[in-house]
């Protein structure tokens, strides 16, 4: 391939004529380029008659050089001639990316930022809540309103799709939770009671909580990127110029949807894993499948099974919540959506575990243990 | 035909222009989706240095004609050779060296969202010269953004910081990046105010004219069609049915044509052009007396 270069002529009148030869264009002028920026010598004129081809880019190195070293451009082509005049008094000075600050300015900006949107956060799902719970009221005022074909839709989506991952998930629990527990429970000969440690986890935390990590994952992250994208392509603006609340249109569906959906689904999950538990414990530690069954009514309270269905859906509404809030709060371009699901995700789990822990103690306290 | 010379067949070294006659050239070109067939047999060619406007009611394939020629869009039949080299035999990500050669402005800008405008510039610069100092490229990159005619703080700013006409400059100014010959406009001019319209229109005749661009402009805009095209391509019924100047295709009597040029719509573009014609002439005194007849509308009509 050629390449762009340049040879520095002596004249006779005095001064040096700089001769440009072969093509200027941007994939050949990669090596000239530092070559002519370092040269210091007097040049009088520059001499492109040789100039095979010439681009933008040949025409800026020849322009800028020639500026600098206040040569004159001679012998161009009409193609050459226009590039470099219309170069003109072209000039970079304005920086590709905005100024970065220096690195301590940069730390105690984010922290600060992180506690402002802290506070903001925290001030937002509050009003969120509030907004939701006004709109409930305007629901039950005009019920004729109610979208009560995105409310089944959702609980599809939400209850009935999730059903085959959530009873497998479930299932390998309880055979977890039965196996190893078998392990350790038969070293001081107590195997039997696998069965007290299988119905009680389940039901009373393990049913419920891996349900809403789940339904976290699932749905809490759809809501959050449905909306998110509703808000993007501007639905959202759309439905509001109609007079649909989008609070009634598409949050309380889903809110609902996982309110109802997540005792079921918490439930299940937990007379699957006893399954689960049942299974195994008929090979790991001899106990039939059906005395399983039978022993696990015997040994877990009632109140095992409303704790469970007391704290689901309580973990529905915050896994909704977190999804929906997130939702909403996409503004700007496609990669929020992403970082808002992502945000939903996580902060609906962590809520669901810190509030669960809460219920643990209380629920300890009250005498349901 | 220029377009069967076995030379342009040849690969273009990097250092070389094209010089053929015909950068782009479609063969019997059939597309689909699923069924439903876009375009059954449609020829094409566009000259060197000139710009082919592209015309047809929606539906009619114009995007997809443009995704066939640039490789993203499938092909059931037909050929594709763009500076003589065969798009259609091409996978989708394929080196082919022609990729360097054109640049596209989609119809959004298609600017990404994570980067500024500026190194949006820089994204093909980088990709196919990663040799240039980054002074070079930085160079480049905001000469390119003051050539689309945005102004010089814009470099740094995102692209979500900018309104709709700002942000198709922008996107202008990333397909100019790297000086290509071949230059893809997907409705420049949508959703443009008329002012910007008609600055869009000169600064892509501009452009043409300093930067010796080959220009496929796809368009609604009536005013875009009289005012910068060489050549207008009728796309209808599956194919290009016509390939003409504005005037030329105005005699030609298919009815879509017709209505389309010479509907109401068309006719006042047609007006506006000739009052601009006429008031270059106004030292005659016919011409003057014209456009003061055409600029004050018969008494009862106002």
């Amino acid at each position: 391939m050629e390449r762009a270069d340049f040879a520095i002529e002596e004249q006779e009148g005095g001064g040096a004529a700089l001769a440009l030869t072969g093509p200027w264009l941007i994939a050949t002028i990669s090596d000239v380029e530092p070559r002519l920026a370092s040269v210091e010598q007097a040049i009088a004129r520059f001499d492109l008659t040789d100039v095979a081809e010439i681009d933008t880019v040949g025409a800026w190195i020849v322009a800028r050089a020639a500026r600098r070293l206040d040569a004159e451009i001679t012998g161009c082509n009409d193609r050459a001639e226009r590039l470099i005049s219309e170069m003109g008094e072209f000039t970079t000075d304005e920086a590709i990316r905005p100024e970065r600050a220096s690195v301590f300015v940069r730390v105690t900006e984010k922290m600060g930022d992180i506690v402002y949107s802290g506070r903001s956060g925290a001030y937002g799902i509050l009003g969120f809540f509030g907004a939701l719970i006004m709109s409930s009221f305007s629901v039950i005022r005009h019920p004729h309103r109610f979208a009560y074909k995105a409310l089944v839709r959702q609980l599809e989506l939400v209850g009935v799709s999730a059903l085959p991952i959530i009873g497998l998930m479930s299932f390998l629990i309880g055979i977890v939770i039965a196996q190893q527990g078998a392990v350790q429970l038969s070293q001081f000969g107590a195997e039997t009671l696998t069965v007290n440690l299988v119905g009680r986890i389940t039901l009373r935390e393990l049913g419920v909580l891996m349900t809403a990590i789940m339904v976290a994952g699932r749905s809490g992250s759809a809501f959050a990127a449905q909306i998110g994208t509703m808000k993007l392509t501007e639905e959202i603006d759309a439905m509001r110029t109609i007079g649909i609340s989008p609070m009634e249109a598409l949050v309380i569906p889903r809110i609902m949807a996982a309110v109802f959906m997540m005792p079921l689904l918490g439930f299940y999950a937990s007379v699957v894993a006893i399954i689960g538990g049942a299974t195994i414990s008929n090979f790991a530690i001899g106990i039939p499948f059906l005395n399983f069954l039978q022993r696990i009514q015997e040994v877990v309270p009632i109140t095992d099974v409303w704790v469970g269905l007391i704290k689901a859906p309580v973990f529905g509404l915050i896994v909704a919540l977190a999804g929906c809030y997130n939702g909403m709060q996409v503004a700007g371009n496609s990669e929020e959506v992403g970082m808002r699901t992502t945000m939903s995700v996580v902060s609906a789990i962590f809520a669901v575990i810190v509030i669960d822990a809460f219920f643990a103690v209380f629920f300890t306290n009250i005498g349901w243990n | 035909m220029g377009a069967k010379d076995p030379e342009q067949d040849a690969v273009l070294r990097p250092d070389e222009r094209f010089r053929g006659d015909y950068p782009i050239v479609v063969e019997g070109l059939k597309t689909s989706f699923g069924e439903q067939v876009i375009h059954d047999d449609l020829d094409l060619e566009v000259r060197r240095g000139e710009i082919l406007g592209v015309v047809g009611g929606s539906g009619t394939g114009k995007s997809v004609l443009m995704r066939a020629i640039i490789g993203l869009q499938p092909v059931d039949a037909g050929e594709v050779r763009v500076f003589g080299r065969s798009i259609t035999g091409a996978e989708p990500d394929q080196v082919l060296g022609v990729r360097d050669r054109w640049g596209v402005l989609f119809q959004g800008g298609a600017l990404f969202s994570t980067l500024t405008v500026g190194e949006n510039v820089e994204v093909p610069i980088k990709q196919f010269y990663p040799e240039l100092s980054a002074d070079l490229t930085h160079e480049i990159a905001r000469y390119k953004v003051r050539l689309s005619g945005l102004p010089e703080d814009a470099v740094s700013k995102y692209p979500s910081e900018l309104s709709g006409g700002m942000r198709k400059r922008a996107g202008l100014a990333r397909a100019l990046a790297l000086d290509p010959e071949l230059l893809f406009l997907d409705e420049p001019t949508a959703g443009l105010d008329p002012i910007g319209a008609a600055a869009f229109d000169n600064l892509t005749r501009d452009l043409k004219e300093t930067l010796g661009l080959t220009v496929f402009l796809i368009t609604h805009d009536l005013d875009t069609l009289h005012e910068i095209c060489d050549r207008v391509a009728v796309l209808a019924d599956k194919k290009v049915i016509a390939v003409d100047t504005v005037p030329n295709l105005m005699k030609l009597d298919h009815p879509w044509i017709q209505e389309y040029f010479n509907g109401p719509r068309g006719r006042a573009a047609l007006t506006a052009q000739a009052l601009d014609e006429l008031r270059k002439h106004m030292d005659m005194p016919v011409a003057a007396n014209a456009v003061k007849a055409l600029d004050k509308p018969p008494a009862g009509k106002a």
